[in-house]
């Protein structure tokens, strides 16, 4: 018989250790596939740690795949912990992503230090309106968010296409479905010469800091916390959980409307309706991968993006799909459930059934 | 005005509509045996998909159309195991573990295409199933084409409601399963299976769900394309809630919004130079979230719908 014990409060190093085995599980399970597909499993992490620290440009491109992560990550953190099922981040980055676009073409001019913070603006703006509507749905009418903003992540991209195709279509642009360039004033600095990563990733690591700090140090962290704990009791204790519950879901949209910020006006300098891999969804795993700790998220983004740039980097090497990327990080997924059991319980081998045990 | 009235008079619209509605009705009845059971099951999107690429990749590889479907059901079978696991004797976030499910089936499914088939330009084809010629019924003036030339999987979806309406509300294994996503103490105490009646009925809702992905492959089209799930697992999530967790109600959905969208296909031939192709294909998400809203007060969930059950614990 097994069984589970509740556990008390939860170190630190434990939650460190619950997240790291989850990782070298899914690496291990991952060499599964990596068989199947007939490489050579040493071999090709050999070539995916190479291909994303094994050079400064390795390890520039590496980062500047983490920046959305990390922001996507910190979408689904704030909102898991508050028990808002925000499964929607794709949307809202493209929704910050397409924001950033119509500000920063040419709408306004002026100096950089007016338009940067304009497009910022603007973005994290949009992404939180998108996750508003989700948001009001559930506490105005009940209706579960989990499926609303998975819906609306179809929404918003076909939205996308159709601006892309029609009022925001870049009249130079060969009748490609993308939008005007963003204007050199209104786009992120490049952090190193003749490379790509820019100033997305500060602005992720000031916003895990920040959230960080509002998780722990605010009355609104404390609210968000409590209820994500037991939305009940914090309501008869006096919290404010409709209104918490709406903070959450601006903040959440908006860090994702962030990393379609960064992605557009830091990396690609205009907007394709394919600007996301799939940063939305990952940002799931990289919060769950976190422990939905903020600082946390950073380590997994990393982690995370490492995967990525290092399998692409393999994938061109060997000629395996890059699938297998989004495979081990699907399998990451499944394992930091798990292992996070061994967080919360003390896992047992009992002789007696339960009832005995209870009876006793 | 006329225009509109031709598009319901016609058999084909009306076949169409069947047609949508298809892969709708395995994920709605598949969605809706796991919740009765207290389980939500968001792996749904990845199990359409890994039914879609299984079962298509065994008829390439000469298992024959049933043996597909079969290959396609054991599929879902197996990544309903998973989130079996995961969510009743684990007792883990079932939104989580969904979602976990959804990822791993999708990227696996891919991932297995891309390696069989690395390098192709445009997708295989198979010999898909052929619309059945019933003898008489297919033969009926405007009857006929609407209604009984469909492929085999069609009757097998509409088969499926039955049998799961009768057995739901006809026997004693259904009622142990409703028991189970109402009141698992009580089952416990009838000396049931609480971990067992869950599971086993994750399994074969995800085997279901899996058939409408084969369905896609095998029946609507012809070849396995990325992406071509494309939201139909979500929007069986919400038609389930839509339909109040019964058989013959889902049905109800399935076709109603399969109705909609060959509407809107037909409609966007005499109107698409006004209107952007993407607002079309908006419809069925905005749609299928109007469903929820409408349904959102008096929705009737299942008591311990997400609630984990731990023997012993009260």
């Amino acid at each position: 018989m097994i069984r589970f014990e509740p556990r008390g409060p939860v170190a630190v190093s434990r939650m460190i250790g619950v997240s790291v085995t989850a990782a070298l599980a899914a690496l291990v399970l991952a060499a599964i596939p990596m068989l199947f597909a007939g490489l050579s499993v040493f071999d090709a992490y050999g070539l995916m740690v190479k291909g994303a620290w094994g050079s400064m440009f390795a390890f520039t491109e590496m980062l500047t795949r983490a920046a959305p992560l990390i922001l996507t990550g910190l979408a689904a953190a704030v909102a898991f912990r508050a028990k808002l099922w925000n499964i929607g981040a794709e949307g809202q980055l493209y929704a910050g992503a397409l924001a950033a676009v119509a500000i920063g073409t040419g709408l306004i001019s002026g100096p950089s230090f007016v338009l940067i913070p304009a497009v910022i603006l603007a973005g994290a703006l949009a992404g939180g309106l998108v996750m508003l509507v989700p948001t009001l749905l559930k506490t105005r009418l009940g209706v579960d968010e989990v499926v609303t903003t998975l819906l609306l992540n179809f929404v918003i991209l076909l939205f996308v296409q159709m601006m892309l195709e029609g009022p925001m279509q870049d009249p130079m642009g060969m009748g490609w479905p993308q939008s005007e360039p963003i204007l050199d004033e209104a786009a992120l600095p490049k952090l190193m010469d003749r490379m790509r990563i820019h100033w997305g990733l500060i602005i992720a690591l000031a916003a895990s800091l920040g959230v960080y700090f509002l998780l722990k140090r605010t009355v609104w962290g404390f609210e968000i916390r409590a209820v994500g704990e037991n939305a009940s009791a914090a309501r008869h204790a006096g919290i404010p959980v409709t209104a918490t519950f709406i903070r959450v879901g601006l903040l959440s949209g908006a860090l994702a409307g962030l990393a379609g910020v960064g992605e557009v006006a830091g990396l690609k300098g205009y907007l394709t309706a394919d600007l996301s891999p799939g940063f939305g969804y990952s940002g799931i795993v990289v919060a769950m991968l976190a422990g939905l700790s903020p600082i946390g998220v950073v380590f997994a983004a990393l982690f995370i993006a490492s995967i990525f740039v290092g399998a692409d980097s393999m994938s061109r090497a060997t000629g395996v799909s890059n699938y297998l990327a989004d495979l081990i990080v699907a399998i990451s997924l499944l394992c930091v459930l798990v292992s996070g059991l061994f967080l919360r319980f003390r896992i047992r081998l009992s002789t007696s059934s339960p009832a005995q045990e209870t009876a006793k | 005005m006329s225009d509109i009235l031709e598009i319901f008079m016609s058999a084909s619209f009306w076949a169409a509509a069947i047609r949508i509605a298809t892969p709708l009705i395995f994920g709605v009845i598949g969605a809706l045996i796991c919740e009765r059971a207290g389980v939500l099951n968001l792996g749904i999107e990845g199990i359409f998909t890994a039914g879609a690429m299984a079962g298509w990749m065994a008829v390439w590889l000469g298992a024959g159309l049933w043996g597909g479907v079969l290959v396609a059901a054991l599929a879902g079978g197996f990544f309903g195991l998973i989130h079996a696991v995961l969510t009743v004797p684990l007792g883990l976030s079932q939104h989580v573990s969904g979602i976990g499910v959804t990822l791993f089936a999708t990227s696996l499914s891919y991932f297995i295409y891309r390696t069989a088939l690395p390098d192709v330009s445009s997708p295989p084809r198979i010999e898909a199933f052929q619309s059945l010629d019933i003898p008489v019924l297919s033969d009926l003036p405007f009857l006929g084409p609407a209604l009984f030339q469909q492929t085999p999987l069609t009757f097998l979806a509409l088969f499926l409601v039955a049998a799961t309406a009768y057995v739901l509300y006809r026997t004693p294994l259904g009622l142990a399963i409703q028991a189970v996503g109402d009141n698992p103490a009580a089952v416990e105490s009838q000396g049931l299976s609480v971990y067992g009646l869950r599971m086993g009925a994750i399994v074969a809702g995800s085997a279901i769900m899996a058939l409408g992905g084969a369905f896609l492959t095998m029946s609507a089209f012809d070849a396995f394309f990325f992406g071509m799930v494309n939201g139909r697992g979500w929007i069986c999530i919400a038609l389930t809630v839509f339909a109040s967790w019964r058989p013959g109600k889902a049905l109800l959905g399935a076709l109603l919004f399969g109705a909609f969208d060959a509407f809107q296909v037909r409609l966007q031939t005499e109107v698409g130079s006004f209107i952007p192709g993407q607002v079309f294909l908006m419809m069925p998400y905005i749609l299928s979230i109007a469903a929820l809203i409408v349904v959102a007060r008096r929705a009737d969930y299942p008591r311990a719908l997400l609630v984990p059950y731990f023997k012993g614990q009260r």
